[in-house]
């Protein structure tokens, strides 16, 4: 038995279509420690959402097992919350609401909610915008509420997906600086899905490369810069150039794989 | 500057219909028609008045003040026609709400009742009307039944629909969040399905509203529809049109209240900007 907090053992994971099986991913172990901030990396298509929903509970893999803080995981739940592209607020809750809804779910008491909720407004620079609905917030804010509604949560584990992707270049910087210094905080396992290179050497202690079709781990490795990183110096940019060779790569066979299916239509 | 403007709009949008007033009244001055045809736009008005005024002289051994002061002819049938509609409605909706929210949601509820609700909804209430009848005689039920008949399925539709589109997104975020059954239901799929609802909310009200003056044509001796058409017979023209004209502006403080009811309800929504 590891004593890792997140691992993931002989995952696979296989769509069936009406014309063909397609193996999303195959044969993937990892095993997280606690406070880990990991980043999955890959061209679309090479099953790192795939792999983030499965250790969510939303799509359970079709072989091998997932554990997350020592239990099965076999259904999506507040122990690890999840932070979507789409930030996936509720629009006809205002961003108190929003926080407050998963530990109303708890059935905590309204005083202790309320203390949480404050907090949490105060931590990520929402107070002005307690009552507002989503709908008034930019990209940026709303995204600031989802990671808020997911801390509430209080879970070890946080789970992004392409958190960032829709934000505009100086807003995610922001937001990245941000997260790492909650990260620090409060000593969360980040699992991160991102296609962007920069974004995983800036942020995280260990960058998973994956492959496209089959998805499988391609390169495991270890970022030993000191944070805050430096995104113009030599080390950094020695790091980019070396992953951005294997996600090129895998970038290809996506390329060439889309070629094919278009020819064979 | 915001209402100068939004003034000059409104003004800009009077130009045409008084254009046509005045062509109407010039048209009835210079003897063109035949005032039993078409009554001059004064004469509506003036009958219009006289509809609303009561039609006995005050008396305050009577009763009080207000009591006689909606005593007018139009006031008692639009208060008969609301009726129906507000009852028809809240029973109508009533009970597509929740066949509504059970078929979207149920898979199975919607394979039992789908195919009944398709051969009956392409029936309009008013071929309905011969049946009422039988069923309910004369008076308010047979018009009340009616009324909810028309009101019933754009609720029922839009609440199916509304519930079925529901982003999957939001699913996904509140099973992550620990939501489940009622939760679920309650707190994110029933508001998230509300803009559709509303909608057919308003469609509803606004067959509701048609319904209730073809059934007081034929079912009920007061309410608007029963008015116009007992003018008719005596050949009151100017009374057929300024029931009409009551109607119409009854239809649009409706609309009215209905869009300030949306707009508050779905003051979250991304498409309203207040």
């Amino acid at each position: 038995m590891s004593t890792a907090h997140i691992v993931v053992s002989n995952v696979g994971k296989v769509f069936q279509t009406a014309e063909r099986d397609v193996v999303a991913l195959q044969d993937i172990n990892l095993e997280i420690p606690q406070g880990q901030f990991v980043c999955l990396l890959g061209p679309s298509g090479c099953g790192k959402s795939t792999l983030l929903n499965a250790i969510a509970g939303f799509a359970l893999p079709t072989s091998g097992s997932i554990t997350a803080d020592g239990r099965v995981v076999t259904a999506p739940g507040p122990e690890r919350g999840m932070v979507f592209q789409e930030y996936a607020l509720f629009p006809w809750m205002t961003v108190a609401d929003n926080i407050a809804f998963g530990l109303e779910i708890k059935g905590m008491a309204r005083a202790d909610i309320a203390a949480v909720v404050d907090k949490l407004l105060k931590m990520l620079s929402l107070q002005d915008f307690r009552n507002r609905f989503p709908k008034d917030l930019s990209g940026g804010m709303r995204q600031r509420v989802a990671i808020a509604r997911v801390l509430a949560l209080d879970s070890p584990i946080m789970l992004m997906d392409e958190p960032f992707g829709a934000l505009d270049a100086l807003t995610r910087r922001n937001l990245q600086d941000e997260l790492l210094r909650l990260w620090a905080e409060l000593k969360k396992t980040i699992i991160f899905v991102t296609h962007s290179i920069e974004e995983a050497i800036y942020l995280a202690d260990r960058i998973v490369v994956m492959t496209y079709r089959p998805g499988t781990v391609k390169r495991d490795i270890m970022v030993a810069l000191p944070r805050l990183r430096d995104p113009a110096s030599a080390e950094f940019n020695a790091l980019k150039r070396e992953l951005g060779q294997l996600v090129m790569e895998e970038q290809q066979r996506h390329h060439h794989d889309e070629l094919r299916m278009a020819a064979v239509d | 500057m915001a209402t100068t403007s939004s003034w000059r709009q409104a003004g800009v949008g009077l130009i045409v219909p008084a254009l046509l007033i005045a062509l109407w009244q010039a048209a009835a001055m210079l003897g063109w028609v035949n005032p039993q045809v078409l009554p001059s736009p004064v004469a509506v008005v003036a009958k219009w008045i006289a509809y609303l005024l009561p039609l006995q002289p005050y008396d305050p051994a009577a009763g009080s003040w207000l009591a006689w002061a909606v005593s007018g002819e139009l006031i008692t049938d639009s208060i008969g026609s609301l009726y129906r509609v507000v009852v028809g409605f809240l029973i109508g909706a009533g009970l597509a709400l929740p066949l509504g929210l059970a078929m979207g949601a149920s898979q199975r509820v919607y394979d039992w009742f789908n195919v009944l609700v398709q051969m009956v909804r392409p029936i309009p209430p008013i071929a309905y009307i011969p049946l009422s009848m039988l069923w309910f005689g004369l008076g308010n039920p047979p018009a009340i039944f009616l009324i909810v008949l028309g009101a019933f399925f754009p609720v029922l539709m839009n609440t199916i629909a509304g519930v079925r589109q529901v982003d999957g997104i939001y699913l996904r975020a509140a099973r992550n969040l620990g939501a489940s059954g009622s939760t679920l239901f309650l707190r994110v799929i029933l508001p998230a399905a509300v803009p559709y609802i509303l909608s057919g909310v308003r469609i509803g009200i606004g067959t509701a509203f048609i319904v209730v003056i073809v059934a007081e044509m034929v079912a009920v001796n007061n309410g608007l529809g029963f008015r116009i058409l007992e003018a008719r017979e005596y050949f009151w023209s100017d009374k057929i049109i300024a029931g009409m004209i009551s109607i119409g502006l009854i239809g649009l403080a409706i609309d009215v209240g209905m869009n300030k009811l949306n707009n508050h309800l779905l003051r979250w929504h991304r498409g309203l900007e207040n």
